[in-house]
């Protein structure tokens, strides 16, 4: 005779189990196998955009280096200021991970500054995997739900996915969600 | 110059375009800049030619006012380093050139002060000032004095030091250069210098009112106006805010930060110091135009300099001594209570200081002051000095900054909006003598334009949404406008042209620090933006466009 709790216990179990089953939960690598400083030149085949974008951890020490390094000094929450905003469709130099992580470390012509030297370039793939999240381009799961900003702001793990414009390669274009 | 005079009063003596008259102004010239940026300069009218220099990259145009639509005589591109945009804080602004002796001085904003030939435009000389790798710019106006070109640097938010320099008016040479912060070598202090109030006496403040070495990367820019007076040798000018914003950082007065400097101008000796924000709390740079008045004080007149001093009092400094004969405020306060005219000191208000890992909540005035960088215009006739400000309150939640040389170092997150009442913007006409208001014109937008006093009794100035007014200098109605194709942040100017008629030029192209929402197109889903003057401006991009235009208006032939 089955009880209605067992039953209850029952429906629980299979719940919890396909429920497990169905969540695909952003891997926790923390400490992991370390990614390489180099890749190879076609984006797709590079494992170090979907490694740093796809994973909490790496955006959340990007989100820390994005105050300490005085991006905010200029591009403020996304909305921009003395350089251009980071939370919109708009990239001018491109808005893949690796052009991120170029402009970064190489600096841009009209004012961005280079970083090379003063950041690796492992952080600068954590910073990139943060400033693709502030137009929500990385998995939901993986977004901060909190910022580290003084002034409150909307969770970014509740933003609205931006498109990214053509200069990107077709790995890295926003997927639909 | 653009102030007109080395009083800088903004005052035009022509009185053809009157209170009567005035309905009658028609465009004569409505010409493109090229420049999509925020235009704050002054055209600049020295017989029948027009100068104009532009934002970023800061082309000069000669335009030749004796030919129908005033066409180019020549046009000189300095060609400034396009990675100086990354160093500039509010837009990649310039603020104007100056005429003297045959010769164009203007600056750019990768910091070089430039020398032109003002009839062929050919370069006479060019200095490089400042250091873009340091975070310095130069954006203001330079002034010549006693065959000096005097021009200071900016880049108060990205811990640079601050300097005001001297530079042979012939050759371009340095003639002397006085920091804002530093032993007493370094600011030219030496015997002569006597200031008013002790908080402003002792020997080398300028290192020991900071912490360590803070005061290497300390601010005390000088990006404003410069006034001077040629009777006594003196020039008068305000030196920007200390940097970080984060107050915490750098405990003690900060000198010789956010306050005015009066210097013998041959050899820029200090003579005095007044110190308007002891360690200031707010952005509050002192930067603001002194307009130097003969005022009956006590009984008898005596040469002041009058200050609409960004944290919201109007400062009357005698000229010669630095005592302040009174500070009232001429916008809402509630971030200090008044002025000891004892000591000399800001009383700041408690609890409206900023703290690391707090948000400090309702602030006025805001960080741009209640009022910036845009230049009052005093007229003898009415007695009135007419001041373009701000009604801005803010939020600031203080945080460590990190110095990374290049880089903002601020320390803050800030947004603005609008101060009691609503309105953003307030034109007051300050009676310097009865030390209040006469009367007031509350604008919805911050007022970003310089004034423009006239002896047609009117009073010129632009709105951020393009309307350029007139109105009557004595009651404050509005007596004409016009819409221009983008917002007014320039300062606007009368002339008699070749004819012989009056005109009143203005330049159109919203920008700057208050408009960098349209002019550098930021997103304003961010309320923190260009240093959260975003979050107070989000109606702009409705309300213009970005465009550089000249207009002049004149009144019709006979």
């Amino acid at each position: 005779m089955s009880s209605p709790f067992r039953t209850a216990e029952a429906l629980l179990v299979l719940a919890l189990a396909a429920g497990l089953a169905g969540c695909d939960r952003e891997t926790r690598d923390s400490r992991g196998t370390p990614l390489p400083e180099t890749g190879p030149s076609a984006d797709r085949l590079d494992p170090r955009p979907a490694a740093y974008e796809g994973n909490a951890f790496q955006i959340a020490q990007g989100q820390r280096y994005y105050a300490w390094m005085n991006c905010s000094g200029c591009h403020f929450h996304g909305g921009g200021g003395i350089g251009p905003p980071l939370m919109d469709s708009d990239w001018r130099y491109g808005g893949s991970m690796r052009q991120i992580v170029d402009t970064i470390l190489e600096g841009r012509p009209n004012g961005m500054p280079s970083f090379k030297g003063r950041i690796t370039e492992a952080q600068a793939w954590q910073l990139a995997a943060f400033v693709r999240s502030m137009s929500a381009q990385p998995r939901r799961d993986a977004l901060p739900s909190r910022g580290d900003e003084m002034s409150n702001r909307e969770p970014l793990s509740l933003s609205e996915q931006e498109p990214i414009l053509k200069t990107t390669p077709e790995s890295d274009q926003a997927k639909p969600r | 110059m653009p102030s007109k005079d080395y009083a800088s009063t903004r005052y035009s003596g022509l009185a053809e375009i009157n209170r009567q008259s005035v309905k009658g102004l028609q465009a004569v010239v409505n010409v493109g800049t090229g420049n999509l940026r925020g235009h704050e300069a002054a055209p600049l009218v020295v017989g029948s030619t027009m100068y104009i220099v532009t934002p970023f990259p800061n082309d000069v145009y000669a335009l030749d006012l004796t030919k129908p639509g005033a066409p180019v005589k020549w046009r000189f591109s300095p060609k400034p380093r396009p990675t100086s945009q990354g160093v500039a804080c509010c837009d990649v602004v310039n603020r104007g050139g100056v005429y003297a002796d045959g010769r164009l001085f203007f600056n750019t904003l990768d910091g070089q002060t430039i020398a032109l030939d003002a009839g062929s435009g050919r370069q006479v000389w060019r200095a490089q000032l400042a250091d873009i790798n340091k975070g310095e710019t130069i954006t203001m106006a330079p002034l010549v004095a006693d065959g000096k070109v005097l021009v200071g640097n900016s880049g108060g938010e990205f811990g640079v030091r601050g300097w005001l320099a001297a530079l042979d008016a012939g050759s371009g040479a340095l003639v002397w250069k006085a920091y804002s912060t530093g032993p007493d070598k370094d600011v030219l202090i030496g015997p002569g210098f006597k200031p008013f109030y002790a908080m402003d006496q002792g020997k080398d403040l300028g290192v020991a009112s900071w912490p360590g070495e803070q005061w290497k990367i300390g601010g005390g820019t000088v990006w404003g106006w410069i006034s001077y007076d040629p009777k006594l040798k003196m020039v008068y000018y305000g030196t920007g805010n200390p940097g970080p914003w984060n107050p915490q950082q750098r405990p003690g007065d900060n000198k010789w930060t956010t306050g005015v400097f009066a210097r013998d101008v041959s050899t820029g000796q200090a003579r005095w110091f007044y110190q308007s924000n002891p360690h200031d709390l707010y952005d509050h740079d002192d930067i603001n135009e002194s307009i130097l008045l003969d005022l009956p004080i006590g009984g008898r007149t005596r040469p002041v300099l009058v200050r609409p001093s960004r944290n919201g009092f109007m400062y009357v400094i005698d000229r010669i001594t630095g005592q302040v004969y009174s500070a009232d405020p001429y916008g809402y306060i509630n971030s200090a209570s008044g002025v000891d005219l004892k000591t000399g000191r800001l009383v700041p208000v408690a609890s409206k200081e900023p703290k690391e890992g707090y948000v400090v909540r309702g602030i006025c005035p805001a960080a741009p002051g209640a009022k910036d960088w845009n230049p009052s215009a005093y007229s003898p006739r009415t007695g009135l000095l007419y001041v373009p400000h701000l009604n801005l309150c803010m939020d600031e939640g203080a945080m460590d900054a990190n110095y990374i040389a290049g880089t903002p170092y601020v320390g803050m997150d800030v947004k603005m909006y609008a101060g009691p009442g609503g309105n953003r913007g307030v034109l007051t006409a300050w009676d310097p003598v009865r030390r209040k208001a006469a009367w007031e014109i509350k604008e919805d937008l911050p007022l970003w334009s310089g004034a423009l006093a006239t002896a047609g009794d009117l009073l010129f100035y632009g709105t951020m949404d393009g309307w350029f007014k007139a109105v009557d200098a004595a009651d404050g109605k509005l007596l004409w406008q016009v819409r221009l194709a983008s917002g007014i942040i320039s300062q606007p100017v009368s002339y008699r042209g070749p004819d012989g008629r009056q005109y009143i030029a203005v330049l159109s192209g919203v920008g700057g620090w208050s408009g960098a929402l349209v002019a550098a197109g930021l997103d304003a889903r961010d309320p923190t933006g260009a240093l959260g003057f975003v979050n107070a401006m989000r109606d702009l991009p409705l309300r213009t466009k970005a465009e550089g235009r000249l207009y002049v208006f004149a009144l019709p032939h006979g």
